[in-house]
């Protein structure tokens, strides 16, 4: 015989208590809520954006910008967007990296290391609009010379700054994350800082990097404020330079959206807009696919599979 | 890469001395955590450093290649000569010394790459050798570990394949790869079973006639097998500060140490009674 007492009741199934059934039933409604306001989001998108491609085909993407939205196209800020991806590539990616690098692996936990990272944490929550002023005052005013003013050049540079703070957050958090032992085994055969850091501790922190990298590019395609501040053009036929004036997609969307639809054309600008939108998240969904791709290819090295 | 001058061990009648440790105290901040260590560690011979938690053996290990350099509050005080040159000169460059001193950790820590590329780092960062010399020395280094035969076949797998026991002998086999004269072992089985424990306390014996080893170990059965000194550390609690600073107590043949050790202390933690 047992001498265990055991009530019906204790081991009654908690899951179905009254409190876990609420529980439940509130984080669905909200992850309902959030996948519902998407779906109708990108509806009202695709609905909008159709006449417009139907309309215009491809020229849609290779005209230039025209009076009517029958006849326009976004050539231009297409231009502006993908030299905006690559300046903040070529400019904050490495620079945002080495300030990782430096502040993770080399820097001395002073109490003025330790002010200079919160400030960057800080920056990383300054409002894009703030980050235009100073690009107004600094790439467009003060650099003139290099940028010539309200150019591709100005709003790359701006948006690099702009997004360098999330960069050096996400990386200065994937570095933290690699194993000590991976660093000692380094030291351990006679490796320098340098050595160590560059064979081991960066590509073992490449998913983590990757994925700052992706939020920071996405941020910089999706700006507009900070290009309206620096003078991105918004009329007819910016060039497209990277030293002239600009335009870019979100500041399309921007402006167009803003415009009364014309009774006379087939499609209006309120479809315009809506595609070019369209396209800003095919480019941003393209970067970030290509972002996951790569970093699954180095958390694979990772576990050695 | 950066090609350093090498340190150029003074081969003196003391030639048998691997390290002469004296007066070594360790400090983390304010806190010592070791005090007033002097002994000495002689060529081709097994080392073990043994005692409680907390007794230092292990920053004491870490002190012998500079790898407390990479703590830092760390702090150490004393003479640590290596073959007659002090380790602490200002003038050493202590990468250097890791190359001569090799490590193996706790817990084994490959680089998440392939098996070849694990045992060739050190070897091709040390510049010494060409492409085709690589392959033989990471053959050689891998025969050592006796891993050759288990990986031969599978070089370009990744390293994090191999089981724990592969893994720390393939530890071993990059840490001999380039060719150092000591190796420290931070208590190398402690997360082994006991046949990879056996097999690598098989390979110590095996390879100490080419290298000086020191390990720090929690098991004293191992250290009573493998090794042919051994040093016994203990803590001492400072009545003020209720602080524990690890201390030297003795080190001899190990066969004294566990028959008749010179000290109270080691006595009572040989057999049991403490510790």
């Amino acid at each position: 015989m047992s001498t265990v007492e055991l009530s019906p009741t204790d081991l009654r199934n908690r899951e179905k208590s009254r409190g876990s059934l609420v529980l439940g039933f509130g984080l669905l409604v909200a992850v309902t809520f959030t996948l519902l306001s998407l779906f109708v989001l990108l509806a009202r998108i695709f609905t909008q954006a159709i006449p417009a491609f139907r309309e215009r085909g491809t020229d849609f993407i290779t005209d230039t910008i025209g009076s009517e939205p029958g006849i326009s196209g976004i050539w231009p800020g297409l231009f502006g967007s993908f030299g905006i991806g690559v300046g903040v590539l070529l400019l904050a990616v490495p620079l945002g990296l080495a300030a990782a690098i430096y502040l993770e692996e080399y820097a001395k936990p002073t109490r003025f290391n330790r002010f200079v990272i919160v400030n960057i944490r800080n920056l990383a929550g300054v409002p894009a609009v703030i980050y235009g002023v100073l690009g107004l005052i600094i790439f467009v005013g003060w650099l003139r010379p290099i940028t010539n003013g309200g150019s591709v050049i100005a709003a790359a540079l701006t948006l690099s700054v702009l997004v360098l703070p999330v960069i050096i957050i996400t990386g200065m958090e994937a570095i933290r994350s690699v194993p000590t032992g991976i660093r000692e085994a380094g030291y351990g055969v006679g490796a320098t800082r340098w050595e160590v850091t560059r064979d081991h501790v960066v590509p073992y922190a490449m998913p983590g990097i990757l994925t700052g990298t992706v939020l920071a590019l996405s941020r910089a395609l999706g700006e507009a404020a900070p290009l309206i501040m620096i003078g991105a053009i918004t009329g007819l036929l910016p060039e497209t330079s990277l030293t002239g004036k600009f335009t870019a997609i979100p500041m399309l969307i921007y402006n167009w959206s803003g415009r009364p639809d014309s009774a006379g054309g087939a499609i209006g600008w309120s479809n315009s807009a809506a595609a070019a939108g369209l396209v800003l998240l095919v480019l941003v969904i393209a970067f970030n696919l290509t972002g996951v791709l790569l970093r699954q290819k180095f958390e694979k090295k990772r576990v050695g599979t | 890469m950066i090609q350093v001058q090498a340190v150029q061990p003074e081969r003196t009648a003391e030639s048998s001395v691997v390290f002469s440790v004296r007066d070594l105290n360790v400090f983390y901040g304010e806190f010592r955590a070791v005090r007033d260590a002097s002994f000495d560690i002689n060529e081709n011979e097994i080392t073990a450093f043994i005692g409680p938690s907390g007794c230092g053996k292990t920053t004491v290990l870490r002190c012998l290649n500079r790898m407390n350099d990479f703590i830092e509050s760390a702090r150490v005080e004393g003479k640590v000569q290596y073959h007659g040159v002090d380790l602490y000169d200002p003038q050493i460059n202590s990468n250097e010394v890791r190359r001569r001193i090799g490590m193996v950790f706790q817990k084994p820590n490959p680089f998440p790459k392939s098996i070849f590329e694990n045992v060739a780092y050190g070897a091709k960062l040390s510049g010494r050798f060409s492409k085709t010399e690589i392959n033989e020395v990471v053959e050689n280094a891998l025969r050592q570990a006796a891993l050759w035969d288990e990986v031969k076949d599978r070089l370009k797998a990744s390293a994090l394949g191999l089981s724990g026991g592969q893994q720390q002998r393939l530890c071993i086999a990059r840490c001999i790869a380039v060719k150092p004269d000591v190796i420290l072992m931070d208590e190398p089985c402690s997360a082994l079973d006991p046949i990879a424990t056996a097999r690598i306390e098989d390979l110590m014996q095996e390879i100490k006639k080419d290298f000086s080893i020191i390990i720090v170990t929690h098991n004293m059965q191992q250290a009573a097998r493998v090794s042919d000194r051994t040093a016994f550390f203990t803590t001492e609690i400072n009545p003020e500060s209720d602080r524990r600073t690890g201390v030297l107590v003795e080190i001899d043949s190990t066969r004294k140490i566990f028959s008749m050790p010179s000290d109270e202390r080691t006595e009572l933690y040989v057999t049991g009674r403490f510790g």
